[in-house]
């Protein structure tokens, strides 16, 4: 007993010190919102991660990469457009549709006379990135480099919270901030290249849902948890059965120990 | 303490292999019948949790080196491979990162054991010394693991701790140019240190048969910290290892899994660094770098030395005592003057044990802060000063307190034998020194 509350407490001051090495920085912390995936038992709020991939597509996606996804991944187990009959995501004509709505040449890929293939995408193809090396990028954003999104929320303390509060924190400078060319002020990350990008009514969700400023910055920021952490939902209901399997496991044996040194003074 | 051999081949074939190889006989006089003092507690199960977490860390392992790509341009991109795309690479990779801080919570609470017990003094300091060079190899395996994963820490990480090396007079400079493979970290180091991080596992479990070896000669050391009777008394003292210990020891391995599961499955990333998620950058510092939390103490000690000591500068004083931090533990059974093992019987001596543990924590704490911000927010007492007042705790408890207390100290009276400490008759006791 004594043992496990020790180790109890060493772990939690471990958690706190690897907390501590985050830079607070001299910004706002990000604000604390409960999510449908949060806690042991939460699973991402499927609707909102389709919503959140509308919105990447059709605002975010005009800046920024996801170089670590694949159209197939909207389909596999977890995703936000998996269907039961398709248990091959490559299968899943929604997938396809979403795939297929991009034709460029992808990953260099030539025809057999060496020139540039032009094709629709495939649901094996990967996001399709808007600029096409980091120079062109930096180009086109006042000298900034708009991140990869891939792993985003995982990049950040707190991330889905952070890219929430990100996506809202949008205010006047306050007065000494020294704000480069064409930057913002963000609450939460200081002068930014980024301009406020979300308004009420910028898109028309395809599930008619309301897309207020609050909503989409809800949206975007499940989509990203997803694409950074996409096998969440079965990463829980496995580490649940496991723990079930391993506690009825440690009863029995400790059972068998009691009962092989009950007559031993010890 | 291993007596003679009892085991009796029965079939055959074991009679036709034991006078050819008497691999049985070793397994069943090492691991079935070996005499165990009756009064082992819970911190000594810990060996029993690292074996279980060694053969983790290298399972897992060699599934991911499988996946991994040790290439600039791509180890971070099949990291995440892994995670994304391999068939429950998700679980092994969480695993094999979180197995790590598991393993080593696990042998700090080992060492911690060690000290408390007495259990690095005669006849058991080879035993102790051997169980240094595995945590040595363990340090040296956990940090080139760290820097596969080729993210921001992982890279920043590696050019604090290489750099280190420079700082040595006259040879640092080659010696690290040697390490890195180039003139800085980049390609052929991150290849070599998948080598390294490949073999050193190896090493260990070799090192870990070796420390088995020389606990299985003078036997387990025991909470009152006395030596199991010879003869037949010997048998009053002692269990055999199974069924007692090996289900004892079952019972911890599964408790300890169990914790080690809510984090795999439930918190992966907590216990790593946020930055490693960015891909590692030459052309971009990390606003803080900081080591994974198990190096953290040492990283204290490393900062505390921002002054020059006569010709020895502050970079290279720190990594001295850094190493010096490590070092002093080869020499700690020479250092105790103590014939009495057990802190039990040690009534200042235990106290002194028990502001080392908290000191320890204290340079962890330190080594995770800036050093020049205030502790609790106490104005102008820095994370600075506290780090140097614990560091020199840490050194005074091996090269002071232990030292002198086992010669001023008068030792608490002990009872006559482990069966009389377990069955409270304490008539025959051994008066005190």
């Amino acid at each position: 007993m004594k043992m496990t509350r020790l180790i109890a407490a060493g772990l939690a001051a471990l958690g706190l010190s690897a907390a501590a090495g985050a830079a607070p920085g001299d910004y706002k912390a990000p604000e604390h919102h409960h999510w449908h995936h949060s806690g042991p038992f939460g699973t991402y709020d499927r609707a909102a991660v389709q919503r959140g991939y509308q919105i990447y597509v059709e605002v975010c996606a005009s800046c920024h990469s996801m170089d670590l996804l694949s159209f197939r991944n909207l389909g596999e187990r977890g995703g936000p457009f998996e269907d039961e009959r398709f248990p091959n995501a490559n299968d899943n004509p929604l997938v396809m549709q979403l795939a297929a709505s991009y034709t460029r040449q992808w990953d260099g890929e030539v025809d057999d006379a060496g020139d540039p293939r032009i094709r629709p995408g495939i649901p094996a193809d990967t996001f399709p990135a808007p600029y096409e090396n980091e120079q062109i990028a930096r180009g086109s954003n006042n000298g900034a480099l708009p991140p990869d999104l891939s792993v985003m929320t995982r990049a950040r303390h707190h991330g889905t919270d952070y890219v929430r509060s990100l996506m809202l924190g949008y205010t006047d400078a306050p007065e000494g901030v020294e704000m480069g060319p064409g930057q913002y002020y963000n609450e939460y990350f200081g002068p930014i290249s980024m301009a406020p990008q979300l308004v009420d009514g910028l898109i028309e969700y395809a599930d008619g849902t309301e897309a207020t400023q609050e909503q989409m910055a809800e949206d975007i920021a499940v989509f990203l948890t997803w694409a950074a952490d996409p096998h969440q939902d079965i990463r829980k209901q496995t580490g649940l059965m496991v723990l079930l399997f391993l506690f009825v496991l440690t009863i029995l044996v400790y059972l068998a120990y009691r009962q092989i040194w009950a007559n031993v003074k010890h | 303490m291993s007596g003679p051999s009892t085991y009796e081949p029965k079939t055959g074939f074991t009679k036709w292999l034991d006078s050819r190889l008497p691999i049985i006989r070793l397994g069943w006089d090492s691991f079935v019948d070996f005499p165990t003092p009756r009064n082992l507690n819970y911190w000594w199960t810990f060996g029993g949790i690292l074996a279980i977490f060694l053969m983790i860390q290298i399972v897992t392992g060699i599934v991911l080196a499988m996946h991994y790509v040790p290439h600039e341009a791509y180890a971070f991109d099949s990291v995440e491979r892994i995670r994304r795309d391999v068939n429950f690479g998700w679980m092994i990779q969480s695993m094999h990162a979180n197995g790590a801080a598991f393993f080593f919570v696990a042998v700090y609470l080992h060492m911690f054991r060690g000290l408390y017990y007495g259990s690095y003094k005669a006849p058991r300091e080879v035993l102790w010394i051997l169980g240094v060079v595995i945590y040595l190899l363990m340090m040296a395996t956990a940090f080139m693991g760290y820097v596969l994963p080729w993210g921001q820490m992982s890279y920043w990480g590696a050019i604090v701790i290489t750099n280190l090396i420079g700082a040595l007079p006259f040879v640092g400079d080659a010696i690290r140019e040697w390490l890195w493979g180039g003139f800085s970290v980049g390609q052929a180091t991150l290849n070599r240190f998948f080598s390294l991080h490949y073999l050193l596992p190896f090493v260990i479990a070799g090192v870990v048969g070796l420390h088995i070896w020389a606990l299985h000669v003078p036997g387990n050391g025991n909470p009152v910290g006395l030596d199991v009777r010879g003869g037949d008394d010997g048998k009053k003292d002692t269990l055999p290892f199974h069924p007692y210990y090996t289900v004892k020891d079952g019972f911890a391995i599964l408790v300890y899994l169990m914790v080690f599961c809510v984090f795999v499955f439930f918190l992966p990333t907590v216990l790593g660094h946020a930055d490693n998620f960015i891909e590692a950058n030459p052309l971009s510092t990390p606003a803080h770098i900081v080591p994974e939390w198990y190096f953290l103490p040492f990283y204290a000690i490393l900062r505390a030395i921002t002054f020059d000591i006569g010709p020895i500068d502050a970079k290279l004083g720190g990594v001295l005592l850094m190493f010096g931090a490590i070092a002093i533990l080869f020499v700690l059974p020479w250092l105790d003057t103590s014939k009495v093992r057990s802190m039990r019987y040690r009534p200042l001596t235990r106290w002194f044990f028990i502001f080392f543990v908290l000191a320890c924590f204290g340079l962890g704490w330190c080594g995770a802060k800036n050093p020049d911000d205030y502790v609790l927010g106490i104005e102008g007492f820095k994370f600075l000063y506290f780090g140097q007042f614990l560091t020199l705790y840490y050194f005074a408890y091996f090269l002071v307190v232990l030292p002198v207390m086992g010669i001023v100290e008068k030792p608490k009276e002990r009872p006559a034998s482990i069966e009389a400490a377990v069955l409270g008759n304490n008539t025959n006791a051994q008066p005190a020194e």
